[in-house]
């Protein structure tokens, strides 16, 4: 099977076929909309770099939509109110992505779901600029929905000196059990590829390449049918492997350019924009809509109602769990993919943020006991950057900052095949992840 | 780092990824224990029901041992006997024996395969060398007659017939039955040849578990169905011995001496190149370092076999080259994703 598709479709060296999908709990459900949660949190940081400044005090009274955190700095991103009601408190709030207490501002919902005045005016497209683009996608407060969260208006800024030939639309979703990228591009096809226009558009881009995973056929047609008259987009079709959907092994399958792991996708030219953000970017431009909801999978064997949702920015996991039903025996709970999510140790305190594109709810997880690395390779061979895995995790276990430099530590993108494929089980990505804090904290000391 | 969810299963909090292959040591390991099954029912077959006691006696020192060893160390003994790895070793050591091994042949190399060779580097993953061959090598300098020239050939597989003969050989020291030399490679000059189904079924004389190729092969590939093993690693091994056994001249000039067949055949060559030279923990990480491992291999057999007095090369080439294996992995680093030129 997968030789066939190895000869039919484009790939990347190295990587992984992980033994569970997933996908099919969740893709062919219908989308039911979360209901507007009471209380929402919203971290001032949502998105890599500086993170915003609140602009709201306990007890002053936001709509929906309504400015709430300013970006601070280039690299930074607005924060909007996802619901409308009384700011009860602005405090620091345990991050579900990064572990660590952050500012956050915590709305009750008045449940009158009152939008701001700016917001949901239809605008003229047709003439806008590329200004106006970058403006209105920087008010939204808009990052790219992958999961990284790079802020969006820096990415439609590329610096003079570089110059972009080629938009990549990222349509790949390569982490087993997502589908959110998939229900967006089945029932917003048009409105993604507008997003896309927008985007080439605003950074002044004759050609687009559309990444997509040979494992959606449905949305392959729909945009080929959507495309029949645009020769200026492409879609390619992808080898279904992880991680197809990192923008290296995207940009390698695509276009056949590389380009370092430490270096953004701008040294070849190329922007990636995920689907989602294409969406939200459109919705920025053409109703001036910040962005305040995604669509989040709620997925996994330790729910019965697998599902996608609208989900408002913000909203307490305790809320989607009712809907989706968990079972009583859940032992892990995942923001994101099975390959790169992050735990979370309290159930409680988990909001969304805008990088969370599912939530994988698991039971029966074992704790796996790790080995010394018995150097079968399997992790070298299945790194997509060349790197020797089981040498960085046996240098992190060590703590030998140089040794880890010297080997190139900071080119991981902690991809996780390496730990995936491990015979050992060793947790490869922990020691490297790590060694980068190690790297990180003695670089502030300095 | 834990919290109840609502039925009061504690939460796991790891790191990324979340999901893990369902391939482990002990899964590989057992793996390779099944694939060496089919030549050990073949030594039975050729040599008698003796081979299957020095093999148990070799996989029972090794359990002991690995006890023992995992007393000293504080750590749970039944772990480190079920991951595996000592059964492949003691099989693999017994597969290198004479098939009328004294009983002090297995248990001293067993013994020393596992505390010395393993353990003393630090377990299963930080050995060297091979544990089954350092051992196999300890062995023919201790026990040099036991090891090289004290070998019985059993055509006749009858249990009770070897069985008397081993009594018979215990009680004065001397040999009885059929009396060859180590391997056919050792034959001397203008013996006649093994014709080749003979190689192929193994009922020749050698070690217990090298002589069938067709067990050995049978094994090798069951390892590549369950990627156990690379197909690089054997085949290239392989066919640098067929190449260079064409074309290199002999020291000394046999009926046999350049023919390929009979260097791939004969002597311990299968079994190390399926089974030695594909040895994850003591041979390079890249394909690139397994191909040079696998010639290197491949050029030291043949010129151990033609130019020294020794008639067997498996051994010594393939610990020779482990040893080489940090030096190989240092020049075959794979290429830096985005980076032009080779580091």
């Amino acid at each position: 099977m997968y030789a066939l598709m190895k000869s039919k479709f484009n790939t990347f060296i190295g990587g992984i076929h992980p033994k569970e999908d997933g996908k099919i709990l969740t893709s062919e459900i219908k989308e039911i909309c979360a209901p507007i949660p009471k209380k929402v949190s919203l971290f001032m940081n949502q998105h890599i770099g500086a993170p915003a400044i609140p602009i709201v005090k306990k007890g002053d009274h936001v709509k929906v939509g309504q400015l709430i955190g300013e970006a601070h700095g280039f690299i930074s991103s607005n924060v909007h109110a996802s619901v409308s009601g009384k700011v009860v408190d602005v405090l620091p709030y345990p991050h579900p992505v990064t572990g660590i207490k952050s500012q956050a501002v915590v709305i009750e919902n008045s449940g009158e779901e009152e939008w701001a005045e700016t917001t949901n005016v239809v605008q003229n497209i047709e003439n806008v600029t590329p200004e106006e683009i970058k403006q209105r996608v920087f008010s939204a407060g808009i990052v790219g929905l992958g999961g990284a969260t790079f802020p969006t208006h820096v990415k439609l800024a590329p610096p003079k000196d570089k110059s972009i030939d080629t938009i990549v639309m990222n349509g790949a979703e390569c982490e087993p059990y997502l589908t959110c990228d998939h229900y967006v591009m089945r029932n917003n096809a048009n409105e993604v590829l507008e997003g896309l226009r927008l985007v080439m558009k605003c950074i002044g881009c004759k050609k687009a390449h559309i990444g997509i995973e040979a494992n959606k056929q449905d949305v392959y047609h729909i945009f080929k049918n959507s495309l029949a008259e645009d020769h200026s987009i492409k879609i390619g079709l992808l080898e279904v492997k992880y991680p197809q959907g990192a923008e290296h092994q995207l940009i390698k399958a695509l276009l056949n350019r590389e380009f370092k792991p430490t270096q953004l996708p701008m040294e070849v030219g190329v922007v990636v924009i995920n689907v989602a953000t294409a969406l939200a970017i459109y919705n920025a431009v053409k109703f001036n809509r910040p962005l305040i909801e995604r669509v989040v999978t709620i997925t996994g064997n330790g729910v019965n109602k697998p599902q996608n949702m609208l989900v408002r920015i913000g909203t307490p996991v305790r809320d989607l769990l009712e809907i989706a039903e968990p079972s009583d025996d859940i032992n892990k709970i995942i923001f994101g993919g099975p390959m790169m999510g992050i735990a979370q140790g309290n159930i409680d305190a988990a909001v969304t943020v805008k990088g969370t594109g599912g939530i994988l709810v698991l039971k029966n997880q074992p704790q796996y006991n790790s080995h010394a690395c018995i150097r079968c390779g399997r992790c070298v061979s299945s790194c997509p950057y060349g790197l020797n895995p089981s040498e960085l995790s046996i240098i992190g276990e060590s703590k030998d900052i140089s040794l880890a430099l010297e080997n190139h530590v900071l080119e991981c993108k902690e991809c996780g095949c390496c730990s995936y494929i491990c015979p050992a089980k060793r947790p490869i990505v922990h020691h490297i992840k790590f060694t980068k804090t190690l790297i990180a904290k003695q670089k502030a000391k300095k | 780092m834990t919290n109840n969810p609502p039925g009061g299963t504690p939460l796991i909090v790891s790191s990324s990824p979340h999901m893990r292959d369902d391939d482990s040591i002990s899964r590989i390991m057992w793996t390779v224990v099944l694939s060496l099954l089919p030549a050990g029912i073949a030594a039975i077959f050729v040599f008698g029901y003796y081979t299957l006691f020095v093999i148990g006696l070799c996989c029972f020192t090794a359990i002991v041992t690995e006890i023992v060893v995992s007393l000293l160390k504080k750590q749970a003994a039944f772990a480190m006997i079920k991951d595996g790895s000592a059964i492949v070793t003691a099989v693999l050591l017994a597969y290198t024996l004479p098939p009328g091994a004294p009983w002090y042949i297995p248990v001293v190399g067993s013994f020393f395969a596992i505390a010395v060779v393993k353990h003393s580097f630090g377990g299963l993953g930080n050995n060297i060398w091979n544990p089954a061959l350092a051992a196999r090598a300890f062995l023919q300098v201790a026990y040099p007659v036991a090891v090289n020239s004290d070998w019985r050939f059993f055509s006749d597989p009858g249990a009770a017939n070897v069985l008397k003969n081993i009594a018979r050989i215990g009680e004065n020291g001397s040999l009885i039955d059929a009396v060859t030399r180590a391997t056919p490679l050792a034959k001397e000059t203008g013996a006649e040849l093994y014709n080749f189904s003979q190689l192929l079924i193994g009922s020749v004389p050698g070690c217990i578990g090298e002589t069938s190729a067709i067990a050995l092969l049978a094994g090798g590939l069951y390892l590549m169905y369950k990627k156990c093993i690379k197909w690089y690693v054997p085949v290239t091994y392989l066919s640098t011995v067929f190449v260079l056994s064409i074309f290199l001249p002999p020291r000394t000039v046999t009926p046999w001496a350049n023919n390929p067949f009979y260097h791939l055949f004969a002597g311990g060559l299968f079994l190390g190149a399926f089974f030695m030279a594909t040895d994850m923990v003591t041979t390079p990480l890249t394909k690139k370092g397994m191909i040079i491992f696998s010639v290197g291999a491949g050029l030291l057999t043949i010129l151990i076999r033609f130019y020294s007095g020794y008639p067997e090369g498996v051994c010594y080439s393939i610990l020779i080259m482990n040893t080489a294996t940090p030096l190989i992995d240092r020049f075959t680093k794979p290429r830096l994703y985005g980076s032009k030129s080779k580091k």
